[in-house]
């Protein structure tokens, strides 16, 4: 590499800017999926634990951070998997919350149901199904105002 | 133990992608499209379960096969999945009940899994667990929901209760391999799970207004791979269709 080992600060910055391939709204620190960021002398080792054990996107998760890390100049990259302690939807960012509740997706709650209709706040709302079009999400509707829509699942 | 070891993870996969692949053959059948989507779901949990578990056995057995080779380059004698799973899928109630009867074993199986003295082993049923509670918590749903519904739901629910029952009982005979892992503290006694999965299952039976049958007989082979039953092969050869014919195909 040319010039200074970036910080592992500004490696979890960098981190911070790469979307997640399925929900484009939230990065990959935002969904809590990154454990940990160190350097093991001049290699670069980014722990990352999956969402759900058979999620597809962990795999073009994996290619986009290195891609992103190998953009920014990093060469040698070893990405770990780690399964326990198991991920959390309780490892959302703050910010990630809300910009998925900006984008239509009702966050997590540990009552086990959104809080309330993402798109007109109404409390209103139902179960259509406890799955979705993604392993971490499950189908709601509001009643009143009928919309459905997408609840990431708590877990 | 690193036989013991292997044959356990192959047990714990197998099961998780036989019932995956069952599950995954009503994709694009099912009642209505939330169902389909559930199903769905739920099978590939299971087969991203699959992956951990024999991954796992490959790494344990040390002689370069992966999870992808294990799954599909092995033919019905090595497997050492429950019979349960491999049973048809029959009709929307049969399916939904073999999954009920799987979700309360196999979570009480992962729960005390996650104090394994292996690491490895505690690591991948503690990822499980959580699937699976979300997994049994919905089967329980639909058997209540099917079993104390209509009279043909109901007594749909009440054959395929009866049908799988014999199939039950499996999970918790233990052998040799049981013995010596349990002996390590690597895994729990397959009997010592019975009087939770009773008291599961008796509550929700119970509230599906459904009669649990009285037989204790048990079919017995898949576990220990000595005799499937003969689904099993037919199944294979749709799963394994493709690497039997392009042997080491690759995306």
């Amino acid at each position: 590499m040319v010039g200074q080992t970036p910080s592992t600060e500004t490696v979890w910055a960098w981190l911070g800017q790469v979307p997640d391939p399925e929900i484009p709204v939230i990065s990959l620190t935002d969904l809590g999926i990154i454990r940990d960021v160190v350097w093991r002398g001049d290699t670069l080792e980014v722990t990352v634990t999956p969402t759900y054990s058979g999620c597809p996107a962990t795999s073009i998760i994996n290619l986009d951070i290195e891609t992103a890390l190998r953009a920014k100049g990093i060469e040698n990259l070893t990405l770990k998997r780690q399964l326990s302690p198991a991920w959390t939807t309780d490892w959302l960012s703050p910010e990630g919350r809300d910009k998925l509740e900006a984008y239509g997706i009702a966050p997590p709650q540990p009552a086990g149901g959104p809080q309330h209709c993402p798109h007109c706040k109404a409390a209103d709302v139902e179960r259509i199904s406890q799955f979705g079009s993604t392993p971490c999400k499950a189908q709601w509707r509001c009643l009143s105002c009928l919309e459905p829509f997408d609840y990431f699942k708590c877990i | 133990m690193s036989a013991e070891l292997f044959e356990f993870c192959c047990r714990m996969g197998d099961n998780a992608l036989v019932l995956g692949h069952r599950v995954s053959e009503w994709c694009g059948h099912a009642p209505v499209i939330e169902e389909d989507i559930a199903l769905a779901n739920i099978a590939l949990d299971l087969i991203g379960q699959t992956q951990l578990w024999l991954g796992l056995a490959g790494e344990v057995e040390g002689k370069g096969r992966d999870a992808d080779k294990l799954a599909f380059h092995r033919d019905v004698w090595d497997f050492r999945n429950l019979l349960l799973v491999e049973q048809p899928n029959g009709d929307f109630g049969r399916t939904l009940m073999r999954q009920f009867l799987f979700d309360a074993w196999h979570l009480e199986q992962l729960t005390a899994l996650q104090t394994s003295s292996d690491d490895r082993i505690a690591a991948i049923a503690e990822k499980a667990a959580k699937e699976v509670a979300y997994h049994f918590e919905r089967s329980t749903d639909t058997v209540i929901g099917l079993g104390d519904g209509t009279e043909e739901s109901h007594t749909r629910m009440q054959a395929a209760l009866e049908f799988l029952w014999p199939y039950v009982g499996e999970a918790f005979v233990g052998d040799r391999i049981d013995e010596a892992l349990t002996k390590a503290k690597i895994t729990p006694d397959p009997a010592t799970l019975r009087p939770a999965y009773d008291a599961r299952i008796n509550s929700v039976l119970g509230e599906a207004t459904l009669t649990r049958p009285e037989g204790t007989f048990t079919h017995q082979g898949g576990k220990t791979g000595k005799r499937h039953s003969e689904h099993l092969g037919h199944m294979l050869t749709q799963m394994q269709w493709l690497q039997r014919a392009y042997p080491d195909a690759t995306w």
